[in-house]
């Protein structure tokens, strides 16, 4: 019996430990960031602060649940997850509620549950357990595309809901077919596509082919033996259509706004007077956002005595921008502990998905690690003017009930998992 | 391989992200600072600026309450405009155009739609106001000039400038400072020091409570008063003697420095810089080339100084032992040096001694004593440096260092001053023009009266100053401590003797007042303009300097009437006034203020710029004043004796 008792605790506390990290950290800043003067009131829900502390106890309801099922379960029920959460997805075209242009809400009494959260859980469980049967062979271009319709449904429901962040995170998923054997010139080919679209971008379609020429030539002249002129000379019309498309892509299929916020991006704009322009409207979140980070200092300003956060400067501070509140209140040695916090999460993740024996749990276990990081990079990238401004939250930091129980759900299915690897041995 | 995609990618980002939080937060962040913090609004909270009193405590400067409307477009409700035009007597077309910058500059935030309401308009306007929302009415403080003199001693306040600000980080914008005059020297007293409130703004500007629970704010300090040295009756009364002239005049205490009254003609009502017509009548003012109003000619306006000078020249002879009070100069009605010759309105074979070449005025008896004091030890060279010490320790050539807001050095010459138009053989002979106060030597009126102070004194003065006191401050000690000259006491009682004779016989014998004892010295300056780019010589300046009483000195005067031909015709009568005026309390010699007031110079201003010939001095007539003006003197003469 009392080896019975300790089996059930053994779960990865480093992993748990930086969960509750980040979590504690994300709500002090989401005090900051929505505290409007006054005594602070902690349990009161007018104030998303108060929400928020809420959906955290209820958080740890949920730990509790999720690590009370058996391991088995979510292995064998994860096509029926998977589907109740693309119907969850499909009902949305019927029921949702419509938020700042997105239809991705349901509206339940008096709260909104956001089911596109759910479905990168239920869709990297999905792929875990379609990679993991016997059957599937990745390099088999059958299973590829059987694989791919599995990512891309959600994908599609969620990009059709005007949620494109939520549809970049699905991108996610290259890291753990890559992982699970995809062929090299995938990544290549994607790498080599980012890199021409950029290109082509920045500093037109000629100097995109040309600089692909180079490339490939120089690729070809390395390895001689393998030369084939005319796959040398494919991929060299190829390079050439794509910076073309591209350019193409950009200015006729990309709705203006986001071709503003990657012109932006790209410092494409290059006339003082529209720059100002900009600042002023879709460039005013990053503008204002840079500079509350700036602000901060090495050390910051203090806990709650950001006068930028405090004078809601920056909007959307307490969801998508939350990371601009760390930057002034805490500094470089704040936004550094949360950056390594982060990495460190990712790192153990990543490093037990690699111990997991069971397939299904290592390609979960990649899945956990590859969406988190996305997240990571996405949102922080943005509010830091690294990366065109995307609307994704920051995990387990951002203001929200589904994101923090969806990211909950998402590592602690894998900690469940990993616990049911330590309790084998 | 493959497992490293992630892990590698994992730690790039990491990287990526730490250098791009230092380049953000460390490299290019500065040092915090909360005035630079767009965030917190700063509210300067102004205290009341400090009253200015006269030496008998009347009140000169006070405050005034001003109201001006102010707008915050998005908050405005559609209304009736032509009661609201006509309530601000403004037509349509003005409301539109203010009404849309105001909007341009933001609709969330408070615009001045109409600044400076009298109060009329503001009783009117304030009991219909709530039907115009969106529109409001702010309180200011203005300056409030009790009485309209004192223009040029009082000054003015204004809207600080870009250069104010650099200066002194204590302005912010659309702040007030004191420009001219008193306003000026004094604007760190009078203005006190203003708070501070730190307010915490929202992204759309607005206030949304105090910063840090006020915990950096300071309560303003009140600017405190200052009494000057000013009589304002006598100042009115100077002011009111000057109209239709131009020029100075400068009344000092000689027993403390104090200013009595500072004059400057022709003049303007310090009320018009104050208010809504404030930039418009500061531009008719600065742009008033021809009679320069803003020019304070008893303190810039730099002028030989003509015969009073010639006091100098008689004392410094004393005190290098080249003359004595009773030696005599004979006198060719001029003086003959090598083959020029100097004119003077004696008769030929005047004897002069000391007192009668003063009272005289004999050019030949002071062309004569500059030549001995130069020629003393038979090097003019050394002699003349030894003369413009003497002269420079009553403080000529040279700023007096006080109060005052502007101010000239003037212009004594020495032998180094003279290096470049003699540059090896120096003559006492080449700079004779010297020894009457022509040539090389200037002044201005305010050095003149100190120079008359120090006479006075017998060897002495005190720094003229405009300060009487500040509160409870001790003034500094440079205005309480006596400068000596470098002419010992007992030289000056023959040059006093001889400024007496002035007014008992000589030039100013028709101004005599009775009962006072006043010393004086006229002076007739040549003086010239270039009129179509020629050198034109135009009427003489009337020069008057004076002390009185002559045993316990209680004024000290210099007049300067630009124009106003021999010194007792204009400069002598208005000095004589002021004395009695001062002294008296009362004016015995209403024939000569009558003459004053009735005769103006404005047709001898006007001539340069006429475009035709004209004649000067003996060929000219004076003008009388036409009737109103003549009333309106006679009913400002009236109230300034019964005010």
């Amino acid at each position: 019996m009392v080896r019975d008792t300790n089996k059930h605790f053994k779960f990865d506390w480093t992993t748990i430990i930086l969960f509750l990290l980040l979590v504690g950290f994300g709500w002090l800043n989401i005090l900051s960031a929505s505290h409007t003067g006054g005594d602070i009131d902690y349990f009161d829900l007018s104030h998303s602060y108060g929400k928020q502390l809420v959906f955290i106890f209820l958080t740890f309801v949920l730990i509790i649940l999720l690590l009370g099922i058996d391991a088995k379960f979510y292995e064998r029920f994860s096509s029926i997850i998977y589907i109740v959460s693309m119907l969850s997805l499909v009902g949305l075209f019927v029921f949702g509620k419509n938020v700042n242009g997105a239809t991705s809400w349901y509206a339940i009494g008096g709260m909104t549950l956001q089911p596109s959260e759910f479905a990168k859980t239920a869709t990297a469980l999905a792929v875990a357990k379609h990679i993991s049967d016997l059957n599937t062979n990745i390099n088999s271009f059958k299973d590829q595309i059987q694989t791919f319709i599995i990512i891309i449904i959600p994908a599609i429901l969620v990009l059709l809901q005007n949620d494109t962040g939520s549809t970049i995170v699905y991108g996610a998923f290259f890291f753990v077919l890559y992982r699970e054997g995809l062929p090299k010139y995938y990544l290549s080919i994607g790498i080599s596509v980012i890199i021409l679209s950029v290109l082509a971008l920045k500093f037109g379609a000629i100097t995109a082919s040309i600089i692909g020429a180079v490339l490939i030539f120089g690729y070809h002249f390395k390895n001689r033996k393998q030369f084939s002129f005319f796959k040398a000379l494919l991929a060299l019309l190829l390079a050439i259509g794509l910076s073309f498309a591209v350019k193409l892509f950009y200015q006729n299929v990309i709705p203006p706004h986001q071709q503003d916020r990657i012109s932006l991006w790209l410092r494409l704009e290059k006339d003082p007077v529209k720059l100002q322009q900009m600042k002023k409207t879709f460039a005013y979140n990053l503008n204002e956002s840079e500079k509350a980070i700036s602000s901060g200092g090495f050390t910051g300003k203090g806990f709650m005595e950001g006068t930028r956060t405090t004078g809601k400067f920056v909007p959307e501070q307490h969801t998508d921008y939350i990371f601009s509140t760390v930057g002034e209140e805490w500094g470089f040695l704040g936004c550094s502990f949360v950056v390594v916090l982060f990495v460190l999460l990712l790192l153990r993740i990543l490093h037990l998905a690699e111990l997991q024996k069971s397939q299904f749990s290592r390609v979960y276990g990649y899945g956990v690690a590859s969406i988190i990081f996305i997240h990571f990079l996405i949102n922080i990238g943005m509010v830091m003017g690294l990366i065109p401004t995307i609307g994704i939250p920051l995990p387990l930091f951002s203001y929200g009930g589904s994101g923090l129980w969806a990211f909950t759900i998402l590592i602690f299915i894998f900690i469940k998992l990993d616990s049911n690897r330590i309790n084998e041995w | 391989m493959r497992q490293f995609l992630l892990f590698i990618s994992i730690i790039f980002v990491g990287l990526l992200f730490l250098s791009r939080l230092f380049y953000l937060q460390i490299y290019t962040s500065n040092e915090y600072d909360l005035f630079d913090d767009n965030a917190i609004r700063k509210v300067y909270d102004y205290p009341k600026r400090g009253f200015i009193y006269d030496r008998n405590g009347v009140l000169l400067v006070a405050n005034q309450p001003s109201y001006d409307v102010m707008v915050i477009p998005r908050e405005v409700e559609p209304l009736d405009t032509l009661e609201f035009c006509s309530l601000l007597k403004i037509d349509k077309e003005q409301f539109i155009k203010t009404y849309n910058k105001a909007r341009r500059y933001s609709p969330r935030l408070a615009s001045v739609f109409l600044s400076h309401l009298s109060k009329e308009d503001y009783a009117a306007l304030q009991e219909k106001m709530r039907k115009f929302k969106g529109f409001y009415i702010q309180k200011r403080s203005l300056r409030h000039y009790q009485r309209s003199i004192g223009a040029n001693v009082l000054g003015d306040i204004g809207e600080v400038n870009t250069s104010d600000l650099k200066k002194d980080p204590y302005y912010k914008m659309g702040d007030l400072k004191g420009k001219q005059g008193v306003e000026a020297t004094y604007e760190k007293v009078l203005r006190g020091v203003k708070g501070i409130k730190f307010i915490q703004k929202d992204r759309f500007n607005r206030n949304i409570g105090a910063y840090k629970e006020g915990k950096f704010d300071t309560i303003p300090k009140q600017g405190k008063d200052i009494t000057i040295t000013i009589d304002s009756k006598l100042q009115a009364y100077g002011e009111l003697l000057m109209q239709n002239k131009r020029g100075g005049v400068i009344a000092i205490d000689p027993s403390s420095g104090e200013i009595l009254t500072m004059v400057a003609a022709p003049t303007y009502d310090p009320n018009l810089l104050v208010g809504r017509e404030r930039s418009k009548n500061f531009s008719n003012l600065i742009w008033d080339s021809i009679a320069k109003p803003l020019f304070n000619r008893s303190l810039k306006g730099v002028y030989e100084p003509g015969s009073p000078f010639k006091l100098m020249n008689a004392l410094i002879g004393l005190q290098e032992g080249v003359i004595t009070p009773n030696e005599t100069v004979t006198c060719y009605a001029g003086y003959k040096y090598g083959n020029r010759f100097m004119k003077c309105h004696c008769y030929i074979g005047k004897r002069n001694n000391l007192i009668s070449g003063i009272q005289e005025s004999c050019n030949a008896y002071f062309a004569t004593t500059y030549r001995k004091i130069l020629d003393k030890n038979g090097n003019a060279s050394t002699g003349i440096d030894t003369w413009s010490n003497h002269v420079k320790s009553f403080g000529l050539g040279n700023y007096l260092n006080n109060d005052l807001f502007v101010g000239e050095k003037g212009r004594i010459p020495n032998r180094a001053y003279y290096k470049h138009a003699y540059p090896k053989t120096f003559y006492s002979t080449y700079t004779i023009s010297n020894a009457i106060g022509q040539g090389e030597v200037a002044t201005t009126p305010i050095q003149l009266a100190n120079m008359v102070a120090a006479i006075a004194n017998r060897g002495y003065y005190y720094t003229p100053h405009i300060i009487k006191s500040i509160e409870d401050k001790i003034l500094p000690e440079e205005f309480t401590k006596a400068k000596y000259t470098t002419i010992d006491k007992t030289h000056f009682e023959p040059v006093i003797e001889g400024m007496l004779q002035v007014y008992k016989k000589g030039t100013a014998a028709s101004l005599q007042v009775k009962d006072i004892d006043i010393c004086g010295k006229t002076g007739t300056v040549e003086n010239f303009a270039i009129v179509d780019s020629l050198k034109t010589q135009l009427t003489d300046h009337s020069i008057f300097v004076a002390f009185a009483p002559k045993n316990d000195p209680k004024i000290a005067i210099a007049v300067f009437v630009e124009n106003g031909y021999w010194g007792s015709r204009f400069a002598g009568k208005i000095a004589s006034l002021i004395i009695e005026q001062h002294i008296k309390g009362d004016i015995t010699r209403k024939d000569l203020e009558e003459w004053i007031l009735k005769h103006s110079l404005e047709n001898e201003y006007a001539k340069p710029y006429s475009g035709e010939p004209f004649k000067i001095n003996k060929q000219t007539r004076l003008q009388l004043v036409d009737d109103s003006e003549y009333k309106r003197l006679k009913r400002r003469l009236k109230k300034l004796q019964n005010p």
